[in-house]
């Protein structure tokens, strides 16, 4: 079953010399030169020799890691191509190191059809620099009402399903939901929010809301949904990934659920990851996205749970906005940050420098994690694996600016920054979607 | 000299408190006199903009630039392009072209005053925005207690009393209270008390049993949207004036009661109190007249205590 699509760019035939391949699905962490040919890892050992027509990549210092997979951006297209499209958005992709990304559903018009899917994967057959897949949506128009036709939305290809920015409003919904997607095979992904807690809500709830007088969203707003949408996929014993997990009280009921036995897997976004609520004290527009950046000991559990693998994957929640959207006073500004771009470099100078982390595990949960949730084969760097990777320069100091950045928005909560770690070369698919060596 | 703006109570330290307060003082024998004007910033302009209602707050800060001989244009939402969908940052660019040496703005949303700062040269004087901050309101409190209670506020004991969640004017109050030393306590229903609040250092309380130990009773406005459906943070006024308001039967001899207006009459504040002279409410809106003199002329002319105000009049 084909969930991804990209363009067909030639082959690469590269050898990249001298650089760290750290990648745990073959259990290797050493220097190693890896030689890619005909879409393929061809080999990886030492002092491997260059063919005729073989460019050389000289790695020294550098990282070689197996691609990294998104199962969490908004592409914006169709509907807000001024903020992004599927060339932009796989450009971006590429960029961060990323050999596949996967769209969200809730696009104008929505993603809750076969046709419309089955057009997206022939325009990304056009634009995508590496391979991109959609989820579909739950209910026909994210309106919480209808279920879509999640049969042939499954065998068109879609990764999954969600109502994503729009929380499942009812109970009833989200059971014949968890019911019904097992005739696709694939799984539901929920926005976790209690509609009804979050009205008007502008920020984490706490001492930095009673601060700052913005609307506080509770963690309750999250943990509540969270907690019965388990107890829902318990019942119908059904596949259920939460997205964006963002608080504490979310992770205990993951755990408790995933220790009786519910098929449940959830993924964490970098800004959740490295950032708190006591940064809102700016009103940086780009600082507001939903969930919103919690609470320091939210932030702590999150890296916990991340380490433990109680938090399956990362994702980034890319999610565009033009600048006139985003150039407004806080309160007035939509949310969402993108994240593609920043994604490795943010978690590797917050995480993995600060010893938070080890690289290993943030490669995993960056790259076999997430590609086995969505069905892919897990990227590797051995030999005979289709050669999925990238090649990141850990010393380089980059500065998050406009120009910098292949997205075509920029409302990053980094923007202005100094980032350490630079994605230099992607290979998706065997070909080389991202090039930052010359 | 780079601009200066007055966002938050944050922006300021207490010697620049106090300075504030000392000029607003040395400004008060100008607004004795029967000419009531001093040109001390004569030439200056200085734009109002007032995206929301206001009486008090914009009256004194256009009277308080006149007094100074500043040149002052009001603009309010209505009948400007905000209503054909000019963004702030557009409107901020336009006015800019004026080269006005200050915007004062009260706008409905939190992060306004930022929004317009990034774009104009302008120091930017934040008249209150959404439920953020209103520093120039906490000033002149200051000054009113200052007047009234001795020059030395430190220990005083402050009770701020309703709708704390939906008020700027607590979080400005609390923090310029705490930075001239006095202890300030919140008392609200819990449903309108912010969660997290007691880590600004205050004691929180839902009840008046301790209002014995206020010096002064800070009292807000009970807002009927608060009871309407849906909203359910308060069940009446009825209810909240029995539990919650204030009047002479609650208080005991020497406490003095501060309202920042409009009062709402039998719910937060009984007549018996709104009539009493010892109250400070009218005399928060005479300081408002001299503490917005005293921050507009701080804001061209500087923080420094080389300029004293004194020698310029």
């Amino acid at each position: 079953m084909e969930r991804t699509w990209c363009k067909h760019l030639p082959a690469a035939e590269l050898l990249i010399k001298g650089g760290r391949v750290v990648d745990p699905e073959s259990g290797v962490d050493a220097v190693q030169d890896v030689l890619v040919k005909q879409g393929k890892v061809a080999e990886v050992g030492k002092d491997l020799k260059a063919g005729k027509n073989t460019r050389v990549v000289d790695a020294a210092g550098m990282l070689v890691l197996p691609g990294f997979v998104d199962l969490h951006a908004h592409f914006r297209t169709p509907g807000r191509e001024d903020e992004e499209d599927i060339a932009t958005a796989s450009a971006a992709a590429a960029a961060g190191g990323y050999v596949a990304a996967f769209g969200m559903a809730n696009t104008d018009p929505v993603i809750d059809n076969a046709g419309l899917l089955k057009g997206l994967a022939l325009q990304a057959t056009v634009d995508a620099v590496v391979p991109v897949g959609f989820f579909a949506a739950v209910t026909k128009g994210l309106e919480g009402q209808e279920l879509t036709e999640m049969g042939e939305l499954g065998a068109a290809g879609a990764m999954a399903f969600s109502d994503d920015g729009m929380p499942l409003p009812t109970a009833a919904i989200t059971r014949r939901a968890l019911q019904y997607v097992k005739v696709s095979k694939r799984f539901i992904a929920i926005h976790a929010q209690d509609a009804s807690l979050f009205k008007g809500g502008q920020m984490h709830e706490g001492p930095a809301s009673a601060r700052l007088g913005l609307t506080g969203i509770p963690s309750l707003c999250e943990s509540l949904d969270v907690s019965r949408t388990l107890d829902i996929a318990a019942y119908e014993d059904a596949d259920l990934h939460v997205c964006h997990v963002s608080t504490e009280a979310s992770l205990e009921a993951i755990a408790r659920a995933k220790e009786a036995g519910v098929r449940v897997t959830t993924e964490v976004t970098p800004h959740h990851l490295t950032l708190n609520d006591e940064r809102i004290a700016s009103l940086d527009p780009n600082l507001k996205m939903n969930p919103p950046l919690r609470a320091e000991s939210d932030r702590r559990a999150l890296v916990e749970a991340l380490k433990s693998g109680l938090i399956d994957c990362v994702a980034t929640d890319h999610a565009p906005h033009v600048s006139e959207e985003k150039d407004v006073p806080y309160e007035e500004a939509p949310f969402g940050c993108i994240g593609l771009e920043t994604a490795f470099s943010v978690l590797n100078k917050e995480l993995v420098e600060a010893g938070e982390l080890d690289l290993a595990t943030l490669v995993t949960r960056m790259s076999a994690a997430p590609a086995r949730i969505a069905g892919l084969e897990a990227p590797t760097v051995a030999a005979g694996a289709p050669a999925d990777l990238c090649v990141v320069d850990p010393a380089a100091v980059w500065t998050v600016t406009p120009e910098a950045l292949q997205s075509r928005s920029w409302n990053s909560p980094w923007l202005g920054q100094d980032l350490t770690g630079k994605v230099r070369l992607t290979v998706a698919a065997g070909r080389v979607a991202w090039d930052d060596l010359a | 000299m780079p601009k200066r703006d007055l966002i938050s109570v944050e922006d300021l330290s207490r010697a620049d408190v106090e300075l504030i307060l000392d000029t607003a003082e040395s400004f008060l024998p100008v607004l004795e006199r029967d000419i009531k004007k001093v040109p001390t910033l004569r030439g200056r302009t200085i734009i109002n903009l007032f995206w929301e209602a206001s009486t008090r707050t914009s009256s004194s800060f256009d009277l308080a630039a006149k007094r100074l001989s500043a040149d002052t244009l009001a603009l309010k939402a209505s009948g400007s392009a905000v209503e054909k969908g000019e963004t702030l940052k557009d409107t901020a660019i336009t006015l800019s072209a004026y080269s006005p040496d200050i915007i004062v703005m009260r706008h409905p949303s939190a992060g306004a005053c930022q929004t317009l700062s990034a774009n104009t040269e302008a120091s930017v004087i934040n008249a209150g925005d959404g439920k953020h901050q209103h520093p120039t309101q906490c000033l002149l409190d200051l000054f009113s207690m200052r007047q009234n209670l001795g020059r030395d506020l430190d220990g005083l004991k402050v009770f701020i009393i309703g709708d704390i969640l939906h008020s700027r004017v607590a979080r400005s109050d609390i923090m310029g209270f705490q930075m001239l030393g006095m202890h300030v306590t919140l008392v609200a229903p819990p449903t309108l008390m912010p969660r997290g609040i007691e880590e600004m250092g205050v004691t929180v309380e839902y009840d008046l049993a301790n209002l014995k130990d206020a010096d002064v009773i800070y009292l807000l406005r009970i807002q009927k949207e608060r009871i309407k459906p849906g909203a359910a943070y308060l069940p009446s006024l009825r209810e909240y004036s029995q539990l919650w308001g204030i009047s002479q039967a609650r208080l005991r001899p020497g406490q003095r009661v501060m309202h920042p207006g409009p009062i709402n009459r039998g719910v937060e504040i009984a007549s018996d109190i709104a009539d009493d002279d010892e109250n400070l409410i009218a005399h928060q809106v005479f300081s408002g007249l001299a503490v917005r003199m005293a921050i507009l002329y701080r804001t061209i002319v500087g923080y420094s205590d080389g300029a004293a105000s004194g020698e310029v009049l």
